[in-house]
């Protein structure tokens, strides 16, 4: 018998506000967290905006030792260490110096690309022959696994700590694969998450691809438009997101609060064949992915109240509609509510899915649903799929017990989990 | 410089990096970086780099192998 998972901590960094208290009423509100930035301008990118959260050097100080930031430009690891801490933290749970490491709690946290700074540093001192005045934290701050390890030695785990990495769906693959560990007794805590670094060094792979909107650099707030009839592209974002899963029986057993439950989820990839690429998903395995998950949490399709898409602002919103209409056997009036937080947030990439999680479980457990912003005239190809109300243009509280998050990535990569509103 | 001022700015240098306060407090020509600090054995690098920065000087690596104590840095600096 598998045991059940619940979510008892969360934690954010995200573009448009730092901490759960401040991201659920920044989501409520419709906040935006993008900005032009002149330096991206000074590099001639053609999309000089980007999702950014704000960490000043005093909030910083509360997670790091003075030593631990000596150094420290991985942005990514930042992000993370602060989230992480603060799911942790928010579920109650003690930052032990004992000699022993907790043997229960693991972390699968992910991330894209790590410490981009930190490297382009080390690539200048490694040309111009410097290679011994690197230091010590070169090789920490740029392994992918820098931030899992950051938070294990923080907080002291002692069962799996790891990071995944699966593009833009990290942070939902990482959910499921921590919420697997759980529920198979391998762990009876699992902080689960994804980080991203910010700046030119990460987005202008996306910039020369010609994929983000450039029309908007005067306009920054306006230009990531999921859904939206003049959607032009994704607006890069960074930050972190951090949900603590824990054994129901564990959590119940020390009074934890419960966010959520985990049901279950699936992920797959379309094998880059039929109309999926690196860069395009192949519609099949997509719906195969949706249907899985519900099998998996053992609900019927029509008990999902509300979905939050992957929905990044390109031509392709209406694909994944599609996809959806197709997978739940649901459309018009039947489909489900469905938002995508990008419009606020922009893509936040590796980080994207965990940012987008905390969302999701605050909609659950807070009762409500939050706005699309930057999308007055929805998509005429959606419109004929769904009906024009099941895209909330404004917050509005709601009765939710079922919800369904899915995260698409590069490589053709799927993940979808289903959550619940939590009930005994 | 003299040797109380060499002293002085050694213990200056690796402050960010003692772990061992008790250590700290005795600070001398004796005490041992990582054995009497708790420096972190990784972290000796980066003294290393912050000594190489104050002075002006290089440190290779097989001076910097013998450098256990405050006293070998001394003399490091001194040689150099």
């Amino acid at each position: 018998m598998k045991k059940r998972v619940v979510i008892t901590g969360m934690g954010v960094v995200a573009p448009n506000a730092v901490g759960v208290t401040n991201f659920s009423r920044a989501i409520k509100e419709g906040k935006s967290g993008i900005r032009f930035f002149q330096e991206l301008a000074d590099l001639k990118f053609s999309c000089q905006i980007g999702g950014k959260p704000e960490i000043s050097e005093e909030l910083l100080s509360e997670y790091f030792t003075k030593l631990q930031l000596r150094g420290l430009k991985a942005s990514g690891i930042k992000y993370g260490v602060i989230a992480g801490v603060d799911a942790w933290k928010d579920a109650g749970l003690p930052i032990s110096e004992d000699a022993a490491p907790d043997y229960e709690s693991g972390i699968i946290f992910g991330t894209g690309i790590l410490g981009v700074d930190k490297f382009r540093e080390a690539i200048h001192l490694i040309d111009e022959g410097k290679t011994r005045r690197l230091g010590s934290t070169s090789v920490i701050q740029t392994m992918a696994s820098g931030i899992s390890a950051y938070l294990g030695g923080i907080l002291g785990c002692g069962n799996q700590v790891t990071t995944n990495s699966s593009a833009c769906s990290t942070g939902t693959e990482a959910l499921i694969l921590g919420a697997e560990r759980i529920q198979q007794g391998k762990a009876k805590r699992m902080l689960v998450g994804s980080c991203g670094d910010h700046g030119p060094y990460v987005w202008g792979g996306f910039d020369a691809m010609r994929i983000l909107p450039s029309k908007f650099n005067d306009n920054p707030e306006n230009a990531s438009r999921p859904m939206s009839a003049n959607a032009t592209g994704f607006v890069p974002g960074s930050g972190a997101g951090a949900l603590l899963l824990e054994d129901y029986e564990t959590a119940k057993a020390r009074g934890a609060k419960i966010y959520a439950e985990v049901l279950g989820g699936a992920i797959n990839s379309g094998g880059q064949r039929l109309e999926g690429s690196m860069t395009a998903a192949n519609n099949e395995a997509v719906q195969r992915c949706i249907k899985s998950a519900i099998e998996e949490a053992k609900i019927y399709s029509k008990e999902i109240d509300t979905v939050n898409g992957h929905l990044t602002a390109t031509t392709r919103d209406a694909v994944e509609i599609e996809n959806w209409t197709e997978a739940l056997q649901r459309q018009g009036k039947d489909f489900p509510y469905i938002n995508s937080l990008k419009g606020m947030t922009g893509h936040c990439l590796s980080a994207s899915g965990s940012i987008e999680l905390v969302a999701s479980v605050l909609q659950l457990k807070e009762q409500f649903i939050f706005g699309n912003v930057n999308c007055e005239e929805i998509h005429p190809e959606i419109k004929e799929l769904i009906s024009e109300e099941k895209v909330v243009r404004k917050t509005t509280p709601a009765e939710l017990n079922i919800l369904a998050k899915a995260s698409f990535g590069f490589g053709d990569v799927n993940a979808v989990v289903i959550l619940k509103r939590f009930s005994e | 410089m003299t040797e109380k001022e060499l002293i002085e700015t050694i213990k200056k240098i690796v402050k960010p990096y003692v772990q061992r306060e008790e250590g700290f407090k005795e600070f001398s020509k004796e005490t041992e970086f990582i054995k009497d600090l708790e420096i972190n054995s990784a972290n000796l690098v980066d003294v290393i780099l912050d000594v190489e920065d104050e002075f002006d000087i290089e440190i290779d690596n097989d001076s910097m192998e013998g450098m256990r104590s405050v006293g070998d840095a001394i003399e490091i600096v001194k040689k150099k």
